[in-house]
């Protein structure tokens, strides 16, 4: 064993624990994301360290390694650079997806290696010894598991890209028989994976659990809805920690067992936290189409439909100009709008006028965990500014104007009243009970999610329709021209 | 051996959980995108088999494709995430 290599393997664990304890502090975060970049760089060359050590290290590896890190690179790096923050969820789903076929490839790429010269399963399993120092069939069950979850990453990952990105529906997709289709998709990886565990010269059961971890992807990922895409991407990244877990077994690589484990762990309190803030339990997520139910929100017990307040920017302004108290309510309107310099903007407009201004974010707004804070800190909003719902909502009578920006399910009154709503018992920001309430939305259709909003027909509330971005920028101009 | 490494794995899912357990939301998306480019640490599984392949072309092909994808994630995770706390810090910078 070279010790070079294993200073540098202790260094790179290190690294990411402590890479991955300063991204808990705004003031150390971007240190410490470098800390675990370091971290990863050790870990490689450490590895290539070995290989070199080995003796394995001839042209031919050298040039797949570094060329397969410089094809990786050359990819990643301008995907990384040129993405548009608001399209930040579905760049960062796709890189998950690229971790999780990676997992998969290095346990398919071991097992074609092991029966590739060898006639009978005690030569693939003498080869898999030599390969790896392990024992045979806890490495085969390794290979499966890594397989199996880096393929249901892989396109559970990218069925999450199409979702975010809109090419394909956001809306969930659901079927008579769902669920039971998929428990007999996974019975029936279990059972294939078991027979490949005792058998792993039998290559041919890869070619149908890797086709098998494919469809489960999809199958996991399509009924749910674009409202709780914050619990599915966070599910995904522990995903993809698991499935490297699964491949370091497969391997024998410790560290890659203690970093996907870490990586696992950390995805599954994410989801967890989504969780408590929809007030949902993951399995109530993973399995009810959430939102393909539709209630009768806007229609009255006596199927008498209520009527909207349309208001418009120039008499929004009026309103705006006295209010001592606003604030924003920004949701994925805001992100496809691009409208967040425009808040900052108006922001700034409101708080020179001497009035009170903050941005209360949703845990669940948009559709990545933080999501409303990322836009707002590209927009340069202060930090003093944010605000979570629990610090509003006690006081929410005494605010003059809430502006709500392409926000929907998680301002709607049905949460906390209609039993029949599915996102009944959500915790939600509570801005039925302020005084006036400006809902910037293109139309009246209902949310993503797909749940008609009782909050746009109570009579504090006004309707400011079209695009949120040139909405906001002519409450801008009218805040000017009064200059 | 593997009584070991199970161990380690229980007491690396322990870690993680402690590590995370309490973060402000502003800075969930850069955690995720952080631990989602720490995810792509199976490039060192991908490294280490990718030269025992050469006697194989498919498996050859299989490994580095790995080394390929791997190698995205971490490097495109690393970047993405930078870029984020970029915009963090430099609004703290402006606000004083």
């Amino acid at each position: 064993m070279n010790y070079v290599a294993s200073v540098l393997f202790l260094l790179s664990a290190v690294g990411f624990i402590f890479g991955l304890r300063m991204l808990r502090a705004p003031a150390t975060a971007r240190k410490g994301n470098m800390v675990s970049a370091g971290g990863m760089l050790a870990a490689i060359v450490g590895t290539l360290l070995v290989t070199i050590d080995q003796g394995h290290f001839n042209t031919l590896a050298a040039l797949t390694v570094l060329g397969g890190i410089a094809v990786g690179t050359a990819i990643g790096i301008p995907a990384a650079k040129l993405v548009k923050m608001t399209a930040m969820p579905e760049m960062v789903a796709l890189f998950n997806g690229f971790g999780g076929i990676a997992s998969l490839l290095i346990g398919w790429g071991q097992t074609q290696e092991a029966v590739a010269h060898a006639s009978n399963l005690a030569e693939v399993e003498d080869k898999l010894i030599a390969l790896t120092g392990g024992q045979p069939n806890v490495v085969t069950l390794a290979t499966f598991l890594a397989v199996l979850i880096g393929g249901i990453t892989f396109t559970g990952s990218v069925v999450a890209w199409g979702k975010l990105s809109e090419h394909l529906t956001s809306k969930p997709v659901l079927y008579p028989g769902q669920n039971v289709v998929n428990g007999l998709a996974v019975l029936g990886s279990i059972a294939l994976g078991i027979w490949f565990t005792m058998q792993p010269d039998q290559i041919w059961l890869l070619y149908i659990i890797i086709p098998l971890s494919f469809v489960l992807g999809v199958a996991v990922v399509i009924p749910i809805g674009g409202g709780d895409m914050p619990v599915v991407i966070s599910l995904l990244n522990s995903y993809s920690g698991l499935a490297a877990c699964a491949a370091g077994f497969a391997v024998n690589s410790p560290l890659l067992i203690i970093i996907g484990a870490l990586v696992g762990a950390s995805g599954l309190i994410l989801t967890r936290i989504m969780c408590v803030a929809m007030n949902r339990s993951l399995g109530n997520v993973l399995f009810s189409g959430f939102g393909a139910v539709s209630t009768t929100g806007g229609i009255t017990a006596t199927g008498e439909k209520k009527e909207a307040r349309i208001l418009s920017p120039q008499d929004a302004y009026f309103v705006l100009e006295a209010a001592q108290s606003v604030i924003f309510v920004p949701g994925y309107g805001m992100a496809v709008a691009q409208a967040q310099h425009a808040v900052k903007q108006l922001a700034d407009l409101l708080v020179k006028n001497g009035c009170d201004v903050k941005h209360v974010i949703h845990p669940v707004a948009g559709r990545m965990p933080g999501h409303m804070n990322v836009l707002l800190a590209e927009a340069n909003v202060e930090y003093d500014q944010l605000a979570v719902p629990e610090d509003i909502n006690p006081s929410m009578e005494s605010v003059d104007v809430a502006i709500v920006i392409g926000a929907n399910d998680v301002v709607n009154p049905a949460a906390l009243t209609d039993k029949a709503s599915p996102i009944y018992g959500m915790p939600i920001i509570e801005v039925h009970r302020a005084r006036a309430v400006f809902t910037l939305k293109r139309s009246l259709a209902s949310g993503y999610a797909g749940i008609d909003n009782p909050l746009f027909y109570l009579s504090n509330n006004s309707m400011v329709l079209g695009d949120a971005k040139k909405t906001i920028e002519a409450l801008i101009a009218e805040f000017k021209a009064e200059d | 051996m593997y009584l070991t490494l199970a161990l380690v794995f229980l007491l690396a899912m322990f870690l993680g959980l402690e590590l995370i357990r309490k973060v402000p939301s502003q800075l969930h998306t850069p955690l995720m995108s952080g631990s989602n480019a720490i995810s792509g640490i199976c490039i060192i599984g991908a490294m280490a088999l990718a030269p025992l392949t050469e006697d194989n072309l498919f498996a050859l092909l299989l490994s580095s494709a790995a080394v390929a994808f791997a190698a995205i994630n971490v490097v495109g995770g690393y970047v993405v995430t930078d870029r984020m706390l970029a915009m963090f810090q430099s609004k703290k910078g402006e606000s004083k």
